[in-house]
């Protein structure tokens, strides 16, 4: 069990360092006309920007070696990811006044998600190849094909067309006021949820299928006990364990996905800053958000990964 | 379908493996059946396009601006008088050829990276795998886009990106795999034959992992349609003149969508069945090539 932690841990290591390289070197390859584009933009930004400082602001003045051990360094020591070029704030900062409706966004949209996915995954197993097996298999797919950025732009017209009903537009902070916040985010988080929850709900169905064909929930009917105590104590508690693990799996997607909802329902998340710092090739603020999000998945997964032993008792002793 | 008609009326020792496989679908698969043809369709329509669309794309009529559908624009026109029904059809053109294209790439890299990984293993593979760890951790969108806005945009741009990165993600499924297949005896028996290491993997290991290779191009093929539609969504993918599906819903269009609603719909309902039946086809390929997986995910 310590052995399994320790050696958890020390893996996370190596992967944030190269997670950190993949960061690095992709703002890194930008290419001259880039920075060319940078320079001639700084023209009508009112930005008194030449090639020069340009650079060495970028820190390209110096070996690349040099330059990977000044990024790191202010991560690490100073926890910086340096300053946007595009005005006088510090990326960490934008990011964390950022951060608050990106977490609201995708914790809603987990909560939908298993909402959906793992009562309509469970009765799906449970009564398999009956028409609401069917009826639940063919929403799955169906919602696995559409593309959330056109339900997204669906949601935008059609109700406004027919009923007079558009999603709110102005951003109210959860601690204001969490009811009207929630609101703000609940159809982008809908949206996203459902999405996620086709995919959890055909895992949760194959995990459930093969829990319940093991002998002790053989042993549990012949005792028997009604239905809904074999079900819910005896099978779900198995088969849920992989899903934990394939929620962990998905959270890359739904910063994806949350980065499209922002965009569309105009939300001052990460995913509208990441999206705008690329716009305008604001390359500190791209690579800090990619950093940030990669590593924040990373522990996630962790997390998820070291809280396993606790659910599932045969990793512990492995 | 006809290529059954062919099957049935000849001999039996000139039974083609391929056309066995096809008549195998049809008979035990009508939801696979059904999403392969649509996929043809589609890719009729791709092919044709020029043929087939009643305008050219690009045609600007600004007396027809925002027309509702009808006869003449069956799925109206844009906020200059484009017809959509034309457009919607260059669109499966370019979703087909990113689709295909980069999905093939992908899959080569996967082969590639997962393949020597898996069949090297030792440091060579745990190097590897921290890569792909660190890889997959990272939000596949964010990371297309920021590679999207290095590279630029472009129909190549964005098949290399798609593919690369994609096929960076999907090699631990051919790692798996190839890890199964080289502990079978006939490989072994490779080896101790004096078989050279390169030898073994290209005759031996690899014919095995084509059933796999074969799955995972057609599973894998909807999410990258999807992946490209979102970043021409977006405005990171190709430039404005080609019409895609998902530039067709981008930013462009979508300040005239609440008056001409129907710009909305159609390329987002294309988009979706093409998915939708790119991922019939898929589950019908997986059970029908790899009994082991028979209903998994299901």
């Amino acid at each position: 069990m310590r052995a399994y932690i320790i050696r958890r841990l020390i893996l996370v290591v190596p992967t944030l360092f190269i997670l950190s390289t993949i960061v690095f070197l992709t703002v890194r390859f930008v290419p001259g006309d880039a920075i060319d584009a940078m320079v001639n933009s700084s023209d009508y930004l009112a930005l008194d920007l030449d090639r020069e400082t340009l650079l060495k602001q970028l820190g390209l003045d110096v070996p690349m070696y040099v330059q990977y051990g000044r990024w790191m360094q202010d991560m690490l020591l100073q926890g910086t990811f340096g300053e946007s070029l595009m005005g006088d704030w510090r990326v960490e900062e934008k990011i964390v006044s950022r951060l608050p409706i990106t977490i609201q966004l995708g914790v809603m949209a987990i909560v939908i998600a298993m909402l959906i996915a793992l009562p309509v995954g469970i009765y799906s197993a449970v009564r398999q190849d009956t028409v609401s097996d069917y009826i639940g298999r063919t929403l799955a797919v169906i919602g696995l094909a559409a593309p959330n950025f056109w339900l997204g732009l669906l949601v935008m017209i059609f109700p406004a067309l027919w009923w007079g009903w558009s999603p709110p537009l102005e951003m109210v902070p959860f601690t204001e006021d969490p009811l009207a916040s929630m609101y703000g985010t609940l159809i982008p988080s809908l949206i996203l949820g459902t999405g996620m929850a086709a995919g959890t709900m055909r895992l949760t169905r194959t995990m459930m299928l093969e829990v319940l064909r093991q002998d002790y929930i053989r042993t549990a009917w012949s005792k028997g006990l009604r239905e809904r105590v074999v079900i819910i104590r005896h099978a779900t508690k198995n088969a849920l364990i992989p899903v934990i693990t394939g929620i962990g799996l998905d959270l890359p997607l739904l910063v994806g996905g949350s980065v499209i909802m922002e965009n569309i329902f105009n939300l001052p998340g990460l995913g509208q800053l990441a999206l705008q710092a690329l716009l305008d090739r604001d390359y500190p603020v791209v690579s800090g958000v990619n950093m940030f999000f990669g590593a924040a998945v990373i522990f996630i997964n962790l997390i998820i990964d070291l809280i396993y032993p606790y659910l599932d008792p045969r990793v512990r002793f492995r | 379908m006809a290529s059954e008609t062919i099957q049935l009326g000849t001999p039996p020792r000139r039974r083609n493996r391929f056309l066995g496989f096809m008549a195998r679908l049809v008979k035990d698969k009508p939801l696979g059946t059904f999403g392969l043809a649509v996929v043809l369709v589609m890719l009729v329509m791709a092919l044709f396009a020029e043929s087939l669309s009643p305008y050219p794309h690009d045609d600007v009529s600004l007396i027809d601006r925002m027309k509702a559908p009808s006869w003449q624009h069956p799925m109206g026109t844009d906020h200059v008088g484009r017809d959509m029904l034309s457009r919607v059809i260059y669109g499966a053109r370019v979703s087909l050829i990113v689709g295909i294209t980069a999905t093939a790439l992908n899959i080569s890299v996967a082969v590639l990276v997962g393949g020597t990984s898996g069949y090297l293993g030792g440091k060579f593979d745990l190097g590897i795998q921290r890569f792909v760890d660190a890889y997959i951790a990272f939000p596949g969108l964010l990371l297309l886009l920021t590679l999207m806005s290095i590279v630029g945009q472009g129909l190549l741009q964005i098949i290399l990106v798609l593919g690369i990165s994609g096929g960076l993600g999907g090699s631990r499924v051919l790692r798996g795999a190839v890890i199964a297949i080289k502990e079978n005896d006939y490989v072994l028996a490779a080896h101790a034959i004096g078989s050279e290491r390169w030898r073994t993997f290209i005759r031996h290991v690899l014919p095995n992992v084509v059933p796999i290779i074969i799955i995972g191009f057609s599973i894998t093929i909807g999410g990258v349609i999807i992946s490209e539609a979102s970043i021409s969504f977006l405005g990171f993918g190709l430039p404005r003149e080609i019409p895609t599906w998902g530039g067709l819903l981008s930013q462009e269009g979508r300040q005239f969508m609440e008056i001409a609603p129907w710009l909305a719909f159609w390329p987002g309902a294309c988009l979706t069945l093409v998915i939708y039946c790119l991922n019939m086809f898929g589950d019908a390929m997986r059970d029908l090539l790899d009994p082991r997986l028979r209903g998994a995910g299901n």
